[in-house]
């Protein structure tokens, strides 16, 4: 296995040119995000479908919210900020809602009847906006803030005039007065994802005008948006209580709530896409949350002014936007295009404001999406309809109809109109520049604003990333491949983690290439031939994390994504053009066709610079696909709950913590109104849950026919969560009770399986199953196979595979049908993870291991659990995905690492991808890469959000080819090969035996220094020598054959090892490594020396250790960080100072055995350890659990295990390793 | 000559039908990994969430149809292996006896505790996996090609006296 062994290399054709070198210069500057226009959700449902029900609803009052309120109402939750003193009245647990949610009593207004408001609402609107909620500091893409006012105004003039009348006198008498923000939330800007939304309400004319906001309102009388508020603006809030508003006949409704409201705005946007006007709304996805909190407010205006339009949903376009810049806080940059986007009427885009801005914006993005996706609020809310002039693909997809063309086309710029939609969200800053009162849509277009701004960025940031580059790339391989004496080098380890190797590129592609945490392959040069390959004795692959949770992305929608005509390459950085009409595809050399519309830059706004475009800029982008890439519409987010309520599992208590974490976190699932729940629990019999809405409790339905499981009420099972909220609440504060005293031990995990799948069999989505012990009835029966005799043998390891197909047919038949299945095993015996983790193997899911969980006796387990649930249930999810990896003509991927479905030779099927998940692949050289300079790895994630939107995730990354041996052996990424050699050796020792597989270890290392040794001049030292590039190789090795999963001698549960080998193969790289290898710190006498600082606080930077025992004194606390458990080991005769300030103990005695946690003390030193820590667990996903380790406590053989260089009683120590190697080297 | 037709020439006349039947097993599976591996008409389509049960159904279908053949294409070598033994076909059996001991190790290794064979639809698209099949698919079809114009010609060998005789017999 050490070696990639293929012999086939042919040496034929190559392709003719090289596209490496000829890869466009172009920098890529900061991330640009393009805001979509997609419409998401609504794409399969007709607009005006949806939205309709708001309006009916707001003349109704009566009846329940529209589904759409979800949206909204759930991303919004969670930071729920004081309402303003108006807006009190709201109970709605969602914040969002909430204030709006005020309005509707004292307001019921809203309603259709109502004339007065409907201009200045819109108006005020606006200006409330400024919340961006999510906005980060940096982001401003679109930059300015103040742009919002702008075209809606306009727009409804023109197309729908009898507004205008109604609005513009009403403008005039609101004027000045309505924009009242519905107040901030407290939360300061930048913080918490949620943390600043503000929600504007519009107090109808009563209310002083407090808004500071640019009152646009006077310039464009119908609706403006005043962008500039101050943020701090307490708002006046002023909710519903607009005389006019309490005039509308209508009653409020007590059930209205909040949520009418909202959604009126949040439709807004959809709404008005279908309906004449041509407004714009972007999308980023970002943006999404915050759209929807925007319109919140304005679909009463809409209404008002003509009760027949809001009917039919339309509203008037009230652009709101939220202005970045307004916030306290927040830094000028803004998003603004996001938020606000939807208003423009005109087909404005935001534009990215200022170069600078831009770079920070699309981070803003990113994180805006993570949490919308998070939220819920996400994409499919979002963009609504671009209306471009143009018919095109939107249209079907969104199905946004475009009546009115004409009022569409921006007069002045024709030319533009075509590409407009694409890159609505540009808008804003457009906007900005222009003036607010600009009439024509035409104001969107500013170039002078842009050109500069762009201009200027992108050569500071190459310059940037120069001078931060540091080496050149001949320096790296000079220093990568000096020979290191291994047996000399008594403290290999680097004291800082070292950076993955660069490749060796130019400037410009470095800057552009992808990053590594991303993508990542074992070899940064790639050797050209595949005997060259072979003689290197080093494996060849790829490193995926592809649905990772980024903190930039550019989004793109565009009608056409442009791929290559024969491999169906999509367009990236690292493509030549050979002029300005043809491109030339960087994988098979094809050459392709420009598209007209690709010749169209919308962040420059210019024509005829294809290679600014930010496809070429960024080799991470997401697109928005069109309804060429779906044939049945997107999936809604579905999730089922399958439960043990087995004796086992009450007893252990997990049901409890699963339900408070559900309970705490059922606002924050990621979906939107169409997300659905349903909950299936068994032990001997399985229990249905009926949460049918109208039903005053939940019914519990059981079937005990576990032969042939039938599905009792097919329809009222998986439920509506936004509909039967009360009712899955109700279930879940039920749920731990109503087992208590069961006394079925047995356990039918296979029929829940099957039930489950036949109940999710329509719609696919996710099933989460928790299970407790080995499942004893009906299919999938289980016998214990371990003998525990047998854990320390040094033999082979016997049942790492299933011991039956049950649970692989099962995954498989789940997989076709779009269902990914998680597996939680809380089982303190042996559970057969073999078996069971197939379920979720095929099926992409991930599992989660908690060998001895007792929600009393094992707290940190229990803390573990409950935290990584947090983390489970809020974390981004995508639905019916698939992943292709393609390569350059000449390299073929032939083996897959991972949870998934392998569906032909290079498509992987996930039912379900999760940002914490990784995979591997194994190439080889088909033919020789001798013609070209660079190699290109392209990796395309489709998948659907949460919010129903169809997505292309697509990660592109370029390496050099090189012809030497001793250049592969630079580029050599010992991390990259670890990972993918514990791979390679977990597939070794299920297909064949472990010690096969530990062998194979063991031979990779000596081959591949061997080699070195044979390639190297004959000056070498004796010794053992390894090119610096490797010369932690070994060390990694003899952890690796330390781990559970490949350690033999050394006692060890088959659950524990089987776990730990899946969270090999499906963990990113990055965890793997800190599982592998963890790092230990001293930290009883942490030094500011080499400390970073981060904002507000310094970060020390202590030192890694070696992992032996040498390196821990007595007298010292030593912190060991293995991924996903942390050690804080405290010596004998530790200081006690630091005793005393850290831990809160008097003295080492007195520390209690079970410490789980460091007490939050006030003082210097505490709060530098805490620093620390939490500096150490900020960049993961889940958090780890965390244990004090005493000198004498029995725990510390879980600590001393990791301690890979030391010898124990079955394996050798470092050195001896180094000398077995050495000996095999030489024989 | 009493032997018009020997027991040995009976084995080949029926080891050639065999064969071809073989030879025709062979071509199944190629074209059968051909069709698992080239799964690229229409490329949009294929990632299209509704291609993906088909696809998988499609898979299932050749792993299923894969792993019925394999019982009768085994039981047929290892017959006419047998036949041979018993016909005193050294040479013949000698140079059957490799495939046998390979299908014979292929039937019965597993390294899974279950009894599912060969042609495991989780791990057959694998590049590595589908590659070795479809070798393996060729190899089987060039030996059994070999082996059917070896039969003939043996055939004809053991036959051939018999022909003599009968027309030495007329005259």
């Amino acid at each position: 296995m050490s070696t990639p062994g293929y012999t086939n290399m042919n040496t034929s054709v190559n392709y003719a040119t090289q596209n490496g070198g000829s890869a466009p210069p172009y920098q890529n500057g900061p991330a640009q995000s393009y805001p979509q226009s997609a419409y998401p959700a609504s794409g399969y449902q007709a607009p005006p479908q949806h939205y309709p029900s708001n309006t009916g609803h707001c003349v109704s009052a009566p009846t329940k919210p529209p589904q759409m309120n979800n949206h909204y109402g759930n991303y919004y939750s969670q930071p729920q900020p004081p309402l303003p003193p108006a807006a009190g009245a709201v109970t709605a647990p969602s914040s969002h809602t909430a204030p709006q949610g005020s309005l509707p009593p004292s307001h019921p207004a809203t309603n259709t009847a109502n004339p007065p408001p409907p201009a200045s609402t819109a108006s005020m609107y606006p200006a409330a906006y400024q919340q961006h909620p999510y906005t980060m500091p940096s982001s401003a893409y679109y930059g300015q803030p103040q742009q919002y006012p702008v075209a809606q105004a306009q727009s409804q003039p023109q197309q729908q005039p009898n507004l205008m009348a109604v609005s513009s006198g009403t403008s005039n008498n609101n004027n000045g007065a309505h924009l009242y923000p519905i107040v901030s939330y407290p939360s300061a800007p930048g913080s918490g994802q949620y943390g600043t939304l503000r929600s504007s309400q519009a107090t109808m004319g009563p209310a002083p005008a407090s808004v500071p906001g640019p009152s646009v309102v006077a310039a464009t009388p119908p609706l403006v948006s005043p962008a500039t508020q101050p943020p701090g603006q307490p708002a006046p809030m002023g909710n519903g209580p607009t005389p006019h508003a309490t005039q509308s006949a209508t009653p409020a409704h007590p059930g209205y709530g909040a949520s009418p409201y909202c959604q009126p705005a949040a439709v807004n946007g959809q709404t008005n896409a279908s309906q004449t006007q041509t407004i714009q709304q972007h999308y980023d996805q970002s943006l999404h949350g915050h759209m929807g909190y925007s319109y919140g407010a304005p679909p009463p205006k809409a209404e008002l002014p003509d009760g027949d339009r809001a009917v039919s949903g339309t509203t008037p376009a009230t652009s709101v936007h939220s202005s970045p810049g307004h916030h306290p806080g927040l830094p000028p940059y803004g998003y603004a295009p996001n938020s606000g986007v939807s208003a423009a009427p005109t087909h404005h885009h935001p534009a990215p404001a200022t170069p600078a801005e831009q770079s920070s914006s699309s981070s803003e993005d990113e994180d805006d999406e993570d949490e919308d996706e998070e939220a819920g609020g996400d994409s499919s809310s979002s963009t609504t309809g671009s209306a471009s002039p143009v018919p095109n693909s939107y249209e079907s997809l969104e199905g946004g109809s475009y009546t009115d063309p004409s009022s569409m086309v921006p007069p002045g710029d024709p030319s533009l109109q075509s590409y407009d939609y694409s890159y609505s969200s540009m808008q804003p800053s457009y906007i900005q520049t222009a003036p607010r009162s600009n009439p024509t849509p035409q104001g969107g277009y500013h170039q002078t604003s842009y050109h500069q701004d762009l201009a200027q960025p992108f050569p500071n940031m190459s310059q940037l990333s120069a001078a931060l580059g540091g080496m050149s790339a001949p320096e790296m391989s000079v220093d990568s491949l000096r020979p290191v004496n291994l047996l000399q080098e008594r403290n290999i380890l680097p004291p800082t983690p070292a950076p993955p190797p660069e490749p060796s590129l130019s400037t410009d592609l470095k800057n552009v290439n992808c990053s590594p945490d991303t993508f990542r392959c074992t070899l940064t040069n790639i050797p050209q031939t595949q005997a060259l390959l072979n003689k290197a004795r080093l494996p060849l692959g790829l490193l995926l994390h592809p649905f990772r949770d980024l903190s930039q992305l550019p989004v793109i929608t565009s009608n056409t994504i442009v791929r290559c005509r024969s491999c169906r390459t999509y367009i990236n950085p690292f493509v030549s053009f050979l002029d300005q009409r043809r491109w030339k595809c960087n994988l098979c050399y094809r050459v392709n066709d420009v598209p007209d519309e690709f010749m169209y830059n919308p962040v420059t706004r210019s024509y005829g610079e294809p290679h600014k475009r930010p496809e070429i800029l960024n080799s991470t982008v997401e697109f928005i696909a069109s309804s060429d890439y779906m044939l049945r519409p997107p999936q809604p987010a579905v999730y089922l709950f399958v439960l043990d309520v087995s004796h086992n599992a009450v007893e252990g208590g997990y049901l409890n913590v699963f339900c408070q974490s559900l309970l705490d976190n059922l606002d924050k699932l990621p979906g939107d109104t169409r997300t659905r729940v349903g909950f299936l629990t068994f032990d001997s019999t399985i229990h249905f849950y009926d949460l049918q809405e109208g039903l005053s409790q939940p019914q519990m339905l059981v079937v005990s026919d576990i032969d042939d499981v039938f599905i009792p009420t097919p329809d009222s099972l998986l439920v509506n969560l936004k509909d039967s909220k009360e009712l899955v609440k109700d279930l879940l504060n039920g749920l731990p009770k109503m087992f208590n005293q069961t006394r079925e031990t047995h356990s039918a995990l296979g029929p829940a399986l099957q039930a489950a799948y036949k109940l999710m069999s329509p719609t696919g989505g996710r099933i989460s199953v928790f299970q407790t012990q080995l499942p004893t009835m009906g299919a999938g029966a289980l016998q214990s196979r371990e003998d525990p005799n047998q854990r320390s043998s040094t033999k082979g390891v016997p049942h790492l595979g299933p011991a039956t197909d049950f649970y692989k047919k099962l995954a498989l038949d789940c997989s076709g049908q779009q269902i990914g299945v998680d597996l939680f095993l809380l089982s303190s015996q042996y559970s057969d993870m073999a078996t069971l983790a197939c379920v979720s193997k095929y099926s992409a899911g991930s599992i989660f291991y908690y060998p001895t969980f007792h929600h009393v006796h094992n707290v940190a387990q229990r803390d573990k659990f409950q935290k990584d649930l947090q983390r489970y249930l809020t974390r981004k999810i995508g639905f019916e995905a698939v992943m292709r990896i393609r390569c350059t003509k000449g390299l073929s991927i032939h083996t897959f690492h991972g949870n998934f479905f392998v569906r032909s030779t290079d498509l992987l099927s996930l039912a379900n991808v999760n940002p914490d998940s990784g995979f591997a692949v194994q190439m080889s050289i088909e033919e020789s890469l001798a013609d070209t300079s660079l190699a290109c790895f392209q990796a395309a994630l489709l998948y659907t959000s949460s919010k129903g939107k169809r997505r292309i995730r697509v990660h592109t990354l370029c390496l050099p080819v090189v012809s030497q041996l001793s250049d592969v052996f630079a580029g050599a990424d010992v991390q990259a090969i670890t990972c993918l050699l514990a791979n390679m050796a977990i597939d070794r020792s299920i297909s064949s035996s472990l010690s096969d597989a530990r062998d194979a270890l063991v031979n990779s290392v000596v081959d591949s220094l061997a080699a070195y040794r044979a390639n190297g001049s004959s000056l070498q030292p004796p010794g053992l020598i390894a090119p610096a590039a490797l010369q932690l190789f070994p060390l990694y090795v003899l952890a690796l054959l330390k781990q559970k999963a490949l350690r033999t001698g050394t006692s060890t549960r088959l659950d524990d090892r089987v776990f730990n080998m899946c969270e090999f193969k499906s963990q990113p790289l990055r965890h793997v490594m800190r599982l592998v290898h963890p790092d230990l710190y001293r930290i009883d006498c942490m030094s500011q020396q080499g400390a970073l600082h981060l904002n507000d606080s310094v970060v020390p930077q202590p030192p890694r250790l070696q992992l032996t025992a040498e390196k821990l004194a007595r007298d010292g606390a030593f912190l060991m960080d293995c991924g996903n458990v942390l050690y804080l080991w405290v010596g004998k005769c530790c200081n006690e100072m630091f005793i005393r300030e850290v831990l809160g103990c008097p003295n080492h005695a007195s520390i209690p055995p079970n410490m789980t946690q460091i007490p939050e003390l006030e003082n210097p030193l505490s709060e530098q350890t805490r620093t620390f820590l939490s500096w150490l667990q900020e960049t993961r996903s889940f958090t780890p659990a965390f244990y004090v380790v005493k000198d004498e406590a029995s725990a510390k053989s879980s600590f001393f295990q990791h301690l890979i260089e030391d010898r124990s009683e079955s394996a050798l120590s470092y050195y001896e390793f180094l000398l077995h190697i050495q000996q095999q080297i030489s024989k | 000559m009493l032997h018009v037709f020997t027991f040995a020439a009976f084995c080949y006349l029926l080891s050639l039908v065999l064969c071809a039947s073989l030879i025709f097993f062979a071509i199944w599976h190629i074209t059968a990994f051909g069709e698992l591996h080239s799964d690229f008409k229409v490329p949009v389509d294929q990632d299209n969430p509704l291609h993906a049960r088909e696809r998988l159904r499609n898979i299932e279908r050749i792993c299923s149809l894969l792993r019925k053949l394999v019982l009768p294409e085994f039981a047929i070598h290892s017959f006419f292996c047998i036949m041979f033994l018993c016909a005193q076909e050294w040479l013949t059996v000698g140079l059957n006896a490799p495939l046998l001991v390979y299908n014979t190790w292929r039937f019965f290794y597993s390294p899974t505790d279950t009894k599912e064979l060969l042609y495991d639809p989780a791990s057959v698209m694998t590049g590595d996996t589908l590659k070795f099949c479809q070798k393996e698919a060729w190899c089987k079809m060039s030996f059994f090609g070999l082996s059917f114009f070896y039969y003939v010609y043996l055939f004809t060998v053991h036959i051939e006296p018999v022909v003599e005789e009968n027309l030495h017999r007329d005259i």
